[in-house]
């Protein structure tokens, strides 16, 4: 410490020398000499003395701002009326929305899924009607949900390969251990490999519009569900002689599969592998226990303004099992503006906050004018 | 043998005997039992480190402390069990944090490397075998026969052997060694000062025998033994025959010194001081706090680990379908499943303590210890002397002073000495324009001549001129070898330089009277007065000491007389007077105390021849004594200062430093309680006393003094107790004095510490230094604890200075035993006040505030981790990314603290000092007090409670947040957590913030920015090194959602209203002095530079600057008006503080 004090010293003496030096140069060599002999004494008189600069007088130039009454009530007016604008819109936007939710577990005896829960039902399929009395206005979201499913729990989470997911090959033959228990199946490698992949949601929708009891199907629209960059980036199949299926030679298909993973959709070739948009939906793990899915979006033909007024029904092959862990499955229909789906938080928070700024700024008006600040000149 | 290898290992001391032999020029006997000793080569290491040794040493040393050692085990805990996060998340900040240490650590050491190469390098002459051999220091051996030239210091500790003087003087001074400027006359034994050159010096065969090494830099004791025809001659050595490394020979122009104590042994190494371990009480309660962390971490990592288990205890939460277990994972034991748990949550939730506290805390102080070294308010002009730190641990310590102890002489006064007045065989005289004026002669007779001095007045000035140790210098010495003057006007060239002042005022007095001394010329005192000049031969001189307080000389009048001089307290020369008119000198002596002078009491005593015989030959027996000679000395002493016929007495002032007054005033406003510890008489210390403010003539004045036994000690305490409770309006003053403190302090501590609570001032005279060191002690271990501060300039106060909290030094005339052995040290007692109301006032600021953050945006950080477990099932899942866990502490929140805590100011340093009152603001530790610590912690808590479910309110509807309805997952919701913890941490630490300077702009939005750019980065590219890529488009997708961003303002917002409506309100209806002032200080400062608010002096130089861009006539009329102001607002301050 004692050292470093000396060093400072000694800086502070290369800074005077340093001042000093400019002003010999004004002057003739005779001078100079003179003028360097006394500058020198000076030096030496004075060689202690701290340099006098805003930085090591602490006497910066600064802003002082201070929280008075004068300046934080106006304030807190201001930030309360704009809380409370942004509140209005925020709550009037998610008051706009329509959502239309069907849980369908199956848990009552008189829901039609009932019969799809008991352990024998094979490629079970249950049917919910409903009808809408006025549009819904598209574009339309089609999600599942389910509730007390933990995919936040550490070990599942994290039982995955991103290395294979982003088309490795390397990571095909041996996959990473965090994939336990499902990294081997018989010997061969799972690919893709992990309790992720393994526990994907499998049941399938399929949506009826009825017209004069014929159903009419809506078609669904399977692109644009996952990520951009989830899709275009972070996930690629591996490319192997042309064939996706080739390069998936000497993997075994998840446990829980039912097909490959080069034959998830069997109608679009391109929506198959790792580039399948339910794989990738369902690989983003969700935050919570009770969480949504996005399924589809309902865009084309006559039902791109929305679903019109009507009866539908929803074809539902029922295979995932929830009931085990006391889970529910559910469908929604929604559709969302800028912000997103339905959503009252936002609204109220501005709301609530925005009003308390106001309530509270006049608190301290009344406070300020009751308590006038004590002037105290002692 | 044996003994050999544990030498060599160290495990025996390398040095058994009592003594060392030095066989000069390394001569050895050629008997064949002769044992080299061992001796160190003349290396000095002050470094701690070698190039080898660093990473090993280095790592122990900082391992030692109890956080690095936490995280080191928390890190070995990561690398040995499955935790959820992976070792670098606490392996990278320990690094950090263990790096910035080793480099400061490194420089510092390098540093130290340096300078001591630059000694052990340089050049010296030695002689060996006859002729002068050039070499390097550090190769200098005991034994060695060292030339040292004029302007040179010593390589060695060296006894002298000759000089180039026939009589073997040099002269030295030792102001790097103890600070005193004077020239001290060494000597050289006279069988070896006849040895000139180096051929005579091979010749010499002699032995020193002395002591081994010791730390006292002025004890020496030891013998030479000179073999000269044969017969074998013993001569005593002793402090007046060493020449000491470090100190630097004068006014000679070489001498030959044979080296005895070498490299780490000498005196000088062997004072090295390792530095006091003095904790802060802001260190002291921040320890305590990380203790209650450290409960906080346990509580929540058990409470988890219980939790997952009785969650667990159903299967369907333990193993659904989707998430089966391994084979290994369902057969492994219970207890180590849940140990691992355990120490998993442990792991998780580590960050709560704050591991870069300490690097933080720890730069902070290093940094801001250079605003006092920079500080031209505490540089001193006269002396060219700025204000030193010797230990930056204490800076805040410095805002928490309740105790002030300082000395008297050199501290409160100038201790620049002024002959006054004197009393003569019973006379009282008083100089007037240099002259001895009798008391009562009238100033009519002040033009006339020399009145003719009586025989008393004359052998009294002759005895102050020849009794005392006092050097010359002359101004061109060089050009002459006899250096004593030889004509008239030559004495205008001298100076006499002495150790004491005392000595130095009293022989200018005489001067100035007529009675001249004109240096020793070896082994005669010369004095010239009116009547010629008189040559006395100096036979001894009985130096002084702290015990016996007095000195003497012993000399041989021209008459061939033997007379011995004695000068010194009263106290230590009336009881041996026999003489002389005592009681009327005493009625003086006690008169000048009163008025405040240092008192000296002269006598001398008339030896027969016989009686002489016997003082020389006890003398002689003392001095070559090897074992206890200063006891035999002391003896021996006493045995000759006996028999006094009493002289006179000398009254000195000792003027007031500048201020004075003003300071103790401040201090006192500031809540600060001021003791006076002095040496003095105590009439003396009360006069001054009063004259600097410490007492006022209204305040009632309580005394304990001269107590003789303990009980009527006891009645006197409870007598005064007594009047202190019947009479609380006015205030009191305590006077004690020495004798009468320590039977207080032996059985009445508690009576005693009573009384002294209650007096405004107290007053400690006749203290001896272990006595000063002993009341500091009693009031910082008394049961409140106050924070003591001592202040002092002399060896006499170092011990107070180190007992003490903080210890000042004062760099005066005395030498820098206190300065070097003190925390900080200043010139003048007045920075006192700049120090403790200013500099310790921020301080405490800065670093109370630095700690309580620290707490508070650690409990923000991990909070939402540990109720982000309630929605895992307690699967350890982190809620924050790897990366921001690790960067959290490091990069996004640890600049703008580290820059607030160097620069903020609550109040300008002006209105601070003007207005001391604000130290009771902070007093007591207040900002660090149980109650603000839980304050900043429960706020912790609650913002993040507010960060974590803001975000779940928001997520937990699980609608989608995104205009294309797509849905985001886990690490989207810890982002969005974390970005709002980032930007609410920073925020809160701006509404703390009072000064803005471009700094902590730059921090605070850097900060901000800096961690959306590395969001982006980081989120922006597949990292190849990385194990999973979860972070991949997070950041980018969060922030294209409106809601998020709405989201993120509205929670900021909630967290930090409550905490501005809660300043708005206090500051409205319970404002602190503090803030009061800042209100008032707004006023006064409106709009424009704070010159208004500097000292005139400065403000003046500012204003030159600005005169030269505003218009001219504009500035004038406005320089009036803020200096005028400025006056008005300086005079007010001191003007109303002395009515209040």
């Amino acid at each position: 410490m004692n050292l470093l004090v000396v060093v400072s010293r000694a800086s502070a003496v290369y800074l005077t020398c340093a001042r000093l030096a400019p002003r010999h140069s004004k002057h003739g060599p005779k001078q100079e000499v003179e003028r360097g002999f006394f500058a020198m004494k000076k030096q030496e008189e004075t060689a202690n003395r701290p340099d006098n600069t805003a930085f090591t007088q602490q006497r910066l130039p600064a802003w002082q701002p201070m929280l008075s009454a004068g300046i934080v009530i106006p304030g807190f007016v201001i930030i309360g009326i704009a809380f409370i604008g942004i509140g209005v819109a925020l709550f009037v936007t998610s008051q706009n929305i329509q959502v239309l939710e069907r849980d369908y577990t199956g848990v009552e005896k008189d829901s039609p899924c009932f019969k799809c829960t008991s352990s024998e039902a094979k490629n079970c399929v249950c049917t919910i009607n409903f009808s809408l009395s006025q549009l819904f206005e598209g574009p339309v979201f089609f999600y599942y949900g389910l509730s007390n499913y933990y995919q936040s729990y550490r070990r599942y989470a994290v039982s995955r390969d991103a290395d294979q997911l982003s088309g490795d090959v390397s990571h095909f033959k041996a996959p990473d251990s965090s994939c336990t228990p499902y990294e081997y199946s018989e010997g061969l490698p799972i690919v893709p490999c992990g309790s992720v992949a393994n526990s994907m949601f499998n049941d399938t929708f399929k949506l009826y519009q009825v017209v004069s009891g014929q159903r009419k199907e809506v078609p669904f629209d399977s692109k644009g569900i996952a990520w951009w960059t989830d899709y275009n980036i972070k996930y690629h199949n591996p490319i192997y002689n042309g064939s996706l299926k080739d390069a998936f030679t000497g993997t075994v298909k998840p446990p829980n599969w039912p097909k490959p993973a080069y034959e998830l959709d069997t109608q679009d070739p391109a929506n198959n592998g790792f580039h399948n948009q339910d794989f990738l939906v369902w690989m983003r793990a969700a935050a919570l226990p009770d969480f949504r899915k996005l399924y589809r979006r309902i865009t084309e033909g006559d039902y791109a303004k929305g679903l019109p007024a009507g009866n539908y029904s929803l074809d539902i092959s029922y295979n995932y099992p929830v009931l085990p862990f006391d889970g529910r499955k559910k469908v929604v229909l929604s559709n969302v503006s800028w912000m997103g789906g339905k959503n009252q938080f936002l609204g109220i928070a501005y709301l609530v906050i925005g009003s308390l700024c106001v309530v509270m700024s006049l608190v301290m008006l009344i406070v300020y004018a009751k308590f006038k600040f004590p002037e105290d000149d002692s | 043998m044996l003994r050999w290898i544990r030498q060599q290992l160290g495990f025996a001391p390398p040095h058994l005997s009592d003594t060392r032999t030095v066989y000069i020029a390394n001569r050895f006997p050629q008997q064949d039992h002769y044992v080299p000793q061992r001796f160190a080569d003349n290396r000095i290491i002050s470094s701690k480190y070698t190039i080898w040794n660093f990473v090993p040493k280095n790592l122990f040393e900082q391992f030692r402390r109890i956080a690095n050692f936490y995280f080191l085990i928390i890190f070995l805990v990561q690398l040995m069990v499955d935790t959820p996060t992976s070792p670098v998340t606490s392996g990278l900040p320990l690094f950090f944090v263990i790096v910035v240490t080793a480099v400061k650590q490194g420089y510092e050491d390098w540093l130290r490397h340096k300078a001591d190469n630059e000694v052990n390098g340089a050049p010296v002459f030695v002689v060996r075998s006859g002729s002068l051999v050039h070499t390097r220091s550090k190769n200098i051996r005991v034994g060695d026969i060292v030339r040292v030239a004029k302007d040179e210091t010593f390589p060695a500790d060296l006894v002298l052997l000759s000089s180039d003087r026939p009589e073997g003087t040099c002269h030295i001074t030792t102001a790097s060694l103890d600070g005193e400027t004077n020239l001290k006359t060494h000597f050289a034994v006279p069988e070896t000062a006849a040895c000139r050159d180096a051929s005579q010096l091979e010749a010499l065969s002699a032995v020193v025998e002395c002591q081994q090494p010791e730390a006292d830099l002025y004890r020496f004791v030891g013998r030479m033994i000179v073999m000269q025809q044969g017969e074998e001659i013993v001569r005593p050595l002793g402090p007046e025959n060493v020449l000491l490394r470090g100190a630097r020979l004068k006014n000679t122009k070489e001498i030959f010194g044979v080296a005895v104590y070498t490299g780490m042994e000498s005196k000088m190494a062997l004072n090295y001081k390792c530095k006091s371990q003095k904790r802060s009480a802001v260190e002291k309660s921040m320890n305590t706090y990380l203790l209650i962390y450290l409960g906080i971490l346990l509580f929540e990592a058990i409470l988890s680990t219980i939790l997952k288990y009785a969650w667990q205890a159903e299967g369907k939460w333990d193993e659904p379908f989707y998430n089966q277990k391994t084979e290994q994972e369902r057969n492994s034991s219970q207890i180590l499943k849940f140990i691992a748990d355990f120490l998993a949550f442990m792991v998780l939730y580590n960050f709560i303590i704050p591991i870069s506290l300490y690097v933080t805390v720890e730069m902070q102080k290093f940094l801001g210890s250079f605003f006092i070294v920079w500080d031209l308010d505490l540089y001193h002009k006269e002396s060219d002397q700025n204000a030193e730190v010797n230990t930056s641990d204490l800076n805040e310590e410095l805002g928490q002073v309740e105790y002030v102890f300082t000395d008297k002489t050199g501290t409160l006064t100038e201790n620049e000495m002024r002959f006054r007045e004197c009393c003569i065989n019973g006379a009282k005289y008083m100089e007037i324009n240099g002259r001895l004026v009798p008391e009562g002669m009238m100033a009519d007779c002040l033009d006339g001549p020399l009145p003719q001095l009586g025989r008393e007045e004359e052998l009294f000035l002759k005895a102050v001129a020849l009794c005392h140790t006092v050097q010359i210098s002359y101004d061109h010495v060089d050009g002459r070898k006899d250096h004593l003057p030889h004509a008239n006007g030559a004495s205008s060239h001298m100076e006499y330089y002495a150790s004491s002042p005392d000595e130095k005022a009293l022989v200018e007095a005489m001067k100035r009277m007529g009675v001249t001394f004109m240096g020793n010329n070896g082994e005669n005192m010369e004095i010239r007065t009116s009547g010629g000049s008189e040559k006395y031969k100096l036979l001894h001189v009985l130096e002084f000491d702290a015990n016996r307080r007095r000195m003497s000389v012993i000399v041989e009048t021209p008459s061939g007389e033997k007379v011995l001089f004695t000068k010194g307290a009263e106290s230590s020369i009336f009881p041996h007077s026999t003489g002389g008119e005592m009681a009327k000198t005493r009625v003086h002596v006690d008169e000048f105390a009163l008025k405040g002078l240092r008192t000296l009491v002269v006598a001398c005593r008339r030896f027969s021849g016989q009686e002489y015989q016997e003082v020389e030959k006890r003398l002689h027996w003392a001095r070559t004594a090897l074992q206890q000679r200063e006891e035999k000395l002391a003896e021996v002493f006493g045995f000759i200062e006996r028999d006094l016929e009493l002289l006179g007495a000398t009254g000195v002032e000792d003027k007031l430093q500048d201020k004075v007054q003003e300071t103790i005033e401040a201090l006192r406003l500031a809540g600060i309680k001021v003791w006076v510890l002095t040496g003095d008489k105590h009439e003396t210390a009360v006069s001054v006393s009063l004259s600097c403010g410490h007492f006022y003539r209204t305040m009632n004045v309580l005394e304990l003094l001269q107590q003789k036994s303990d009980s009527e000690c006891a009645e006197q305490l409870r007598k005064l107790a007594r009047r202190i409770q019947e009479d609380h309006v006015v205030q009191h003053g305590l006077v004690v004095d020495g004798a009468s403190l320590s039977l207080a302090l032996r059985q009445h501590e508690k009576l005693f510490m009573e009384v002294c609570r209650n007096c405004s001032a107290v007053l400690c005279c006749r203290m001896a230094p272990l006595q000063k060191a002993k009341v500091v002690r009693l009031i910082k271990t008394s049961p409140e604890k106050p924070i003591t501060l001592a202040v002092g300039d002399g060896s006499n106060d170092v011990s107070m200075i180190q007992e003490a909290n903080v210890g000042i030094g004062i760099m005066g005339k005395e030498g820098r035993q206190a300065v070097r052995n003190s925390d900080y040290a200043i010139a003048r007692f007045k920075f006192l006040a700049k120090l403790l109301l200013v500099h310790g006032h921020v301080y405490y600021i800065r670093i109370a505030t630095l700690v309580q953050y620290f707490f508070y945006k650690n409990v923000c950080f991990i909070t939402p981790q540990f109720l982000y477990q309630f929605f895992c099932l307690f699967s350890q899942q982190t809620l924050y990314d790897s990366v921001y866990l690790t960067l959290y502490n490091i990069c996004f929140t640890s600049l703008p603290v580290l820059v607030y805590s160097l620069f903020e100011q609550l109040l300008h340093p002006h209105t601070l000092q003007s207005k001391p009152a604000l130290y009771r603001d902070i007093s007591k530790n207040s900002l660090l007090s149980f109650r603000s610590f839980v304050y900043w912690t429960l706020l912790g808590f609650f913002h993040a409670f507010v960060f974590f479910f803001g975000s779940y309110l928001l997520m937990g509807e699980d609608t989608s947040l995104l205009g294309n309805g797509q849905m985001f997952g886990n690490w989207s919701f810890g982002t969005l957590v974390f970005t709002v913890m980032v930007v609410t941490v920073t925020l809160k630490l701006a509404l703390e913030t009072h000064f803005w300077t471009w700094m902590n702009h730059l921090v605070t939005w850097g900060s901000i920015a800096f961690f959306f750019i590395f969001s982006f980065f980081y989120g922006g590219i597949i990292w190849p090194f990385l194990d999973t890529q979860d972070m991949y488009g997070v950041f980018t997708k969060l922030l294209s959602s409106g809601s998020a961003w709405f989201s993120i303002i509205v929670i900021v917002v909630t967290c930090l209203f409550p905490d501005v409506i809660k300043k708005v309100l206090y500051r409205q209806l319970r404002p602190t002095s503090t803030q009061k002032s800042q209100m008032h200080s707004d006023a006064v400062a409106i709009g424009d530079d704070l010159i208004a608010l500097q000292p005139l002096s400065r403000a003046r130089t500012q204003l030159g600057k600005i005169s030269s861009w505003r218009p001219i006539s504009a500035a004038v009329a406005w320089i009036r008006r803020t200096v005028s102001r400025g006056v008005r607002a300086c005079a007010s301050g001191w003007g109303g503080r002395r009515s209040g």
